[in-house]
């Protein structure tokens, strides 16, 4: 490839280093060339939420960044949350809560509810519904994704 | 691979920006949060051969004060802004507009700079900077310019800005003593673009008699829509029920231009904009009133 780039990037603690075409977003980055497939595709343009990492702390959608311009940052994706013998509490909370159905848009939820948790320990219901206005579901009906953030809260604090 | 191929640039200061963009021209893109010209280009509705990313600068990212208000480098996150105290203070209009602008992970990337650039009709930023009377500092190889907000957005997506030019700051004037401000929209849902929107700022002197009205609308027309002649009705005079009713049905129905689509039509859209005006005046007399 004659328009490359070095990539060398930070993924739930493990460096990576990738020659890749500047055009090569995030999403497909972390799903094609590190094999990282917890991070879902949906819509690629920003609306459904299903693609959201943490980018140095903050989530944000994967679809719309350019591989090349996390370059240096650190990124934590689902599979950096927990393992299925270790998980996160929300995680826990989502399993016992009954949160997901077909799972497709759960790891977006997730790298949302996160860092948001730890900045938000005690959330009302409202403040919970205002956190995950930009994740879509199409199965629960999001009433069990609100149960299961107020227990993940219980369980964190 | 979803966008078209493109040579990818990274520079590190400002004066490599603009020998970037005086090279590649109109074939050149600037990538600030990325929130709109990717999609775009997700959607190949783009497809610049050259990508500016101008997210490795630093020195864009400031909020000072500046003459009694407050300036804002165009790299500053919209998530950024909203938690930013000093806008609080110096710009509560700004500070109130944030939270209601994207969703949470649009604002953690976007940027101020980058949602003004794209001028998007609909863009709460496009309005409130209108109203505001914002000005825009530009920068290309020759130097620089400052822009008032009314005559950087010129139409449809578009700004004043020529090819070679990069917007650098923003600045936001003081709100003036007495003065009363209200920012109301419209969404099918929370954080989509919203159907119609109004920004508001009203001024009222020690007799409670208003001295200055601004109505900006969005979506409402190719650009910021601003309603002077209901403006009118309102300056010089105490404001009362009466008159708020006049002068929301003035701009909703003769200064606004919203167009149908399969979202909303336009009398759906003048309904609102009636509704939107009526609250957004009562908010803002309420908060002149209260002597912010």
């Amino acid at each position: 490839m004659e328009n490359t780039f070095e990539l060398s990037v930070t993924v739930n603690g493990t460096s990576y280093q990738k020659v890749i075409d500047p055009r090569t977003l995030l999403s497909d980055f972390l799903r094609n060339d590190l094999e990282l497939t917890g991070t879902h595709v949906g819509c690629e343009h920003g609306v459904c939420g299903a693609c959201t990492i943490i980018l140095n702390g903050d989530p944000v959608r994967s679809c719309l960044l350019f591989a090349p311009q996390v370059h240096g940052q650190e990124i934590i994706t689902v599979e950096g949350l927990g393992t299925v013998d270790d998980m996160h509490p929300l995680q826990e909370a989502f399993r016992e809560a009954h949160a997901l159905q077909c799972g497709f848009c759960t790891p977006g939820f997730l790298t949302t509810l996160v860092p948001w948790l730890e900045e938000n320990p005690n959330p009302t219901e409202e403040e919970i519904r205002e956190a995950v206005s930009g994740n879509l579901c199409r199965c629960t009906g999001y009433q069990h994704i609100i149960d299961a953030v107020k227990l993940a809260a219980e369980k964190m604090n | 691979m979803k966008p078209a191929p493109f040579k990818y640039y990274a520079p590190q200061s400002v004066p490599e920006v603009l020998d970037l963009l005086n090279e590649y021209g109109y074939d050149a893109k600037v990538l600030a949060g990325g929130q709109s010209l990717v999609p775009m280009m997700n959607f190949r509705l783009v497809q610049p051969a050259v990508i500016v990313d101008i997210n490795k600068i630093p020195e864009l990212s400031y909020i000072e004060p500046h003459d009694k208000g407050v300036r804002l480098g165009a790299m500053v996150r919209h998530s950024q802004a909203e938690k930013d105290p000093l806008i609080k203070e110096h710009a509560p209009l700004i500070h109130e507009t944030m939270p209601q602008i994207a969703t949470v992970q649009i604002r953690n990337r976007g940027t101020i700079g980058g949602s003004l650039a794209h001028a998007d009709s609909s863009a709460e930023l496009v309005v409130v900077t209108t109203a505001l009377d914002a000005k825009f500092k530009i920068q290309n190889q020759k130097g620089e310019r400052l822009v008032p907000a009314a005559e950087f957005f010129v139409g449809l997506l578009t700004t004043s800005m020529e090819s070679e030019d990069l917007l650098v700051e923003v600045q936001i004037p003081p709100m003036p003593a007495h003065s009363g401000w209200s920012l109301k929209e419209v969404a099918r849902r929370p954080h989509d673009f919203a159907l119609m929107g109004v920004a508001v700022i009203l001024t009222l002197n020690k007799k409670d008699r208003c001295t200055e009205a601004r109505m900006v609308y969005l979506s409402a027309g190719d650009g910021p829509i601003s309603a002077p002649e209901a403006a009118k009705l309102l300056i010089g005079n105490e404001i009362t029920p009466e008159l708020i009713t006049a002068a929301a049905e003035k701009a909703a129905a003769d200064e606004i231009d919203p167009g149908s689509d399969i979202h909303a039509t336009a009398e759906f859209r003048r309904h609102l904009a009636n509704v939107l005006t009526r609250r957004a005046l009562e908010e803002a007399l309420q908060r002149a009133k209260g002597g912010n």
